[in-house]
């Protein structure tokens, strides 16, 4: 029985339609009804939703530096748990994601585990300091290929260092993904500012802190003929200032977080610090907009912002506790409960928003047509008829600082094939050393 | 359960003033004398042991003024053991209790707890000359060597049984029960 | 009860029986022997991260008049300055056998957070949580407002139709937010004043009415006329201009003193910056209730560590 020989039955494709998927040596060979290979690892896709393989642009992994709270082969198992065949990893490690060196190194683990295609974002400025760009183009050239340049974390609050770095990634075809944070503003912000916060006490974190630096950047970017992607939406104000631009044919795209679609700042009323993210949640008239801003394009992805947090950072008092919440593992249960089943979207569109539009904005070849015979294997399969109570058991990753902890989720993973191997089956991940080995393979 | 009334209206008061003249008697006279009634009834009852003794002995002198009430609640051994109780106010007269007879009132004496705090709140009010009990109710079962000098009826029961003394000014009606 | 974290929920009758056992602790300072031994056996921790002398020795007192070991826990000095977590600091605690904590923290909802975490089984009381709530404060006030009113006569009073108005550093203040949703509780109508800046951008949701104008507040003829404490760091942050135009505009000077009636209780919750949010005059005169506010601040404490102590412990919710 070849491990690299998948035969998937009856599963459902995006647009509906039933077919058999047959894998061989890392590609899609057959397509159609009754497919059989001797020796093929068979799942039983009957009642399952095959999606392509999910791409977050938005992850952090935390290796090098932070190797406590993550590293790469956790964060990747995670992923691929998630559903997910490929992640951008933030610059914010130590050291920072600003030369060539660092980005080959974490390229080249994500390779020599296997379970994702881990793609560094490469920090816009050294040390992310935000007054020196860093080296944009031996990343960008560098064997990790770096097209996604973000110092994420923090913003790129300088205007003049914005436009310089919005010009000089076109040299690259690159994107700069802007952390959109008027630091001044939001100055030991702790949660949404508004009637809430006033109550409970906590600074807060307005709006227009990411809406303004939103707007001057949509702005710059035509000014200077770039593209532009912005991380995690959070307001209502934001998805304004984008829908504009992206009438006046602004180059930008955006993208939401599963948690930004789901919770709202009420949850800080229990003070419990995996609440507290960055952005923060908002409130629920925010949730609302940006769900239709994602189901009318005007948000072009999800992006998880998986950010794991050593547990210490998380059992203390809420100014004292780190933002971020982890994501790969929910991220596809939330999108589904927030807006599949509340009928806003169906699962094309979660292709879309969470395969191949991502995998376009950060330049990353093998998405385009995902269930074509020819294509890279590259998909998951999805139950979403199950339900499962969220708990510490489902994560995958180092870090359990989920929002959905003690939450029923709609959907589950069943199976994640990458590069014609399988990460996930039934629902469990295939072990590492196996995974590394088919890796192996298939990089020749 | 069964309820079965032990005093009637009658009885109570007819008990009460022989209480009185009792405490005249041993304390020769009414000089002297605080009656201090522990919330919520012995505060009731003190008060009308005191009318009781005026009507007797006007020489009792502004008896009212010597009466008073004494909150135990803050000096409990059951701190934990019972529902939070809310305390009654101290009543003491602008006079003090030093140097006088107190006579503790109070409707049933049973562990003897009560009396024991009640005790330990007088001392930390003053140093009267003595300090007497009063009860309408000896229903017994003492866990401290405690006892009553002046006792309106003493009740054997058993300790399942429950003593219900209802007064009229706070009850409406007036009787002492024994429900089992 | 079981915690006393905030005053946001806490209903009238409540409130009331909070004050009404106040007024029994205060009977006590008046005697020969200032000490019932209630809370003999009981270890109330004082735990105190933010300095704050008075709070702290407020909370002394009332755990000494009541008979309870006492120990106090300065964040200075200490290992929870030098980077010891809450968690661990509360585990500590625990195993020490604390039955309450009286916890000062510079972080809002921090003595939520000891009360939830199951790090620590104790009765949780809060002395203030950042920019959040300062829960006995806001009762001492209660309690200092009934007082003057009702004199002997406070005992099951609340304060319906009392008008209250609240001046200074609102954003900042964990005094005005326990004061707004407690006097709310027993009735009382509150106006906040302040600079645009110092109030919370969003006032929606408070049970208040509120203005930028501390002459058209007086106009009013307001009942109880509270003011804050304000911090000369606001400044800096561009809060307000400077001490002398804030003065002008939010103090409470002699001018404005004048115009207030004669029974207008000024309060302040201490320690006061006098001439900057209130004239010397105006602190001493007799109107001013703020030496009260620090007698009534240990009867309230007192009250509410008996009945944070007693009764059977109730399950947490």
């Amino acid at each position: 029985m070849s491990p690299t020989t998948l035969l998937i039955t009856a599963a459902t494709l995006p647009d509906g339609s039933h077919t058999d998927i047959l894998v061989e040596h890392g590609t899609i060979t057959e397509l159609g009804a009754r497919l059989s290979r001797a020796g093929a690892t068979t799942v039983d896709g009957d009642g399952l939703q095959a999606l392509p393989g999910l791409v977050d642009l938005h992850t952090h992994l935390r290796e090098p530096g932070f190797e406590q709270s993550e590293t790469v082969l956790t964060g990747s198992r995670a992923a691929a748990i998630g559903g997910f065949t490929a992640v951008h990893a933030m610059a914010n490690t130590s050291p920072v994601a600003d030369t060539a060196g660092v980005v080959e190194q974490v390229h080249s683990l994500g390779e020599q585990h296997g379970y994702v295609t881990v793609r560094p974002i490469g920090a816009v400025t050294m040390g992310l300091a935000g007054t020196q760009l860093s080296e944009i183009g031996a990343m960008a050239g560098s064997r990790a290929g770096v097209t996604v340049f973000s110092d994420d974390g923090k913003c790129v609050a300088d205007a003049l260092l914005m436009r310089r770095a919005l010009e000089y990634v076109k040299t690259f075809d690159g994107v700069i993904a802007q952390h959109a944070q008027e630091p001044r503003l939001t100055e030991g912000a702790q949660m949404n500012e508004g009637a809430l916060s006033g109550e409970l006490g906590l600074r807060g974190w307005p709006a227009v802190a990411e809406e303004a630096i939103i707007a001057r950047d949509v702005l710059l970017a035509h000014h200077v003929g770039a593209r532009l992607h912005i991380c995690h939406l959070s307001t209502a104000g934001s998805v304004e200032v984008i829908r504009w631009a992206k009438a006046r044919g602004i180059a930008v795209t955006a993208e939401v977080t599963p948690h930004h679609l789901l919770l709202t700042e009420e949850l800080a009323r229990s003070y419990d610090p995996r609440f507290k993210v960055n952005p923060p949640l908002r409130r629920d008239e925010d949730v609302q907009a940006l769900r239709t801003a994602l189901a009318d394009g005007t948000i072009d992805i999800v992006a998880t912002d998986h950010a794991p947090h050593p547990m210490e950072s998380k059992e203390c008092a809420w100014d004292e506790a780190s933002f971020g919440m982890v994501g790969l593992e929910s991220a596809l249960s939330v999108v589904q409960l927030a807006m599949v089943d509340s009928g806003l979207i169906g699962w094309a569109d979660v292709a879309r928003v969470l395969s191949t539009t991502p995998a376009r904005i950060g330049r990353l070849a093998g998405y385009s047509d995902p269930f074509a015979v020819g294509a890279p294997a590259q998909f998951t399969l999805v139950d979403p008829s199950a339900r499962r109570e969220f708990a510490v058991g489902q994560l995958h990753g180092k870090g359990v600082n989920s929002p959905y902890l003690g939450r029923t989720l709609p959907g589950r993973v069943v199976a994640t094939v990458h590069d014609g191997y399988a990460t996930v089956l039934d629902g469990e991940l295939v072990d590492a050393a196996t995974v590394a080995q088919n890796a192996r393979v298939h990089r020749g | 359960m069964t309820v079965r009334t032990v005093l009637q209206s009658a009885d109570i008061t007819r008990a009460l003033t022989r209480i009185s003249h009792e405490i005249l008697e041993s304390n020769r006279g009414g000089s002297d004398l605080v009656l201090l009634g522990i919330p919520t009834r012995g505060v009731i009852l003190a008060q009308r042991l005191g009318r009781i003794l005026e009507s007797i002995d006007p020489a009792v002198g502004e008896s009212l003024a010597s009466v008073g009430s004494l909150d135990v609640t803050m000096y409990r051994d059951d701190l934990g053991a019972q529902p939070t109780r809310a305390p009654s106010p101290t009543q003491l007269p602008a006079s003090g209790i030093d140097g006088k007879t107190v006579v503790l009132v109070d409707d049933v004496l049973y562990s003897g707890r009560t009396i024991r705090a009640a005790l330990d709140a007088l001392g930390d009010h003053g140093r009267p000359r003595a300090v007497r009990l009063a009860v309408l109710v000896d229903r017994g079962h003492r866990e401290l060597p405690i006892r009553a000098d002046f006792v309106g009826k003493n009740l054997p029961t058993s300790a399942e049984e429950r003593i219900n003394v209802r007064l009229r000014e706070i009850d409406g009606i007036e009787e002492v029960s024994i429900e089992s | 009860m079981r915690h006393l974290l905030s005053t946001k929920g806490i209903d009238r009758a409540t409130a009331v029986g909070i004050l009404d056992v106040a007024e029994d602790m205060a009977d006590v300072a008046t005697r020969e022997v200032k000490k019932l031994p209630t809370l003999r056996g009981k270890t109330v921790i004082n735990l105190f991260f933010e300095d704050s002398t008075r709070t702290r020795t407020s909370f002394e007192l009332a755990a000494k008049r009541l008979s309870a070991d006492l120990v106090t826990f300065s964040a200075k000095g200490s290992s929870v300055s030098k980077g010891e977590s809450l968690k661990d600091t509360a585990q500590t605690l625990a195993a020490m056998g604390a039955d309450a904590v009286v916890i000062r923290h510079s972080a809002s909802g921090a003595a939520h957070v000891l009360a939830q975490s199951g790090w620590i089984d104790a009765a949780i009381l809060n002395a203030g949580d950042g920019t959040h709530e300062h829960p006995t404060q806001a009762l001492l006030d209660a309690y200092t407002m009934r007082k003057r009113l009702h004199g002997v006569a406070s005992r099951g009073r609340d304060l319906d139709g009392l008008r209250v108005t609240i001046v200074g550093d609102i954003l900042h203040s964990r005094v005005a937010r326990s004061n707004v949703w407690l006097l709310e509780a027993l009735g009382a109508s509150v106006t906040l004043v302040a600079p645009a800046t110092l109030l919370p951008s969003d006032l929606s949701t408070w049970p208040v009415t509120y203005g930028y104008s501390f002459d058209a507040a007086l106009d009013q003829s307001p009942d109880v006329v509270m003011m804050l404490r304000i911090q000369a760091e606001r400044m800096s942050a561009a809060f307000f201009p400077n001490a002398r135009e804030y003065a002008r505009e939010w103090g409470l000077d002699d001018e404005r003193l004048d115009r207030l009636r004669a029974d207008t209780m000024v309060m302040h919750p201490g320690p006061m910056n006098r001439g900057l949010e209130i004239s010397a005059r105006a602190a001493d005169s007799p109107r001013s209730t703020v030496l009260e506010q620090v007698a009534n601040g240990v009867s309230i404490r007192m009250a509410v560590l008996y009945l944070l102590l007693s009764g059977e412990r109730e399950a947490d919710q």
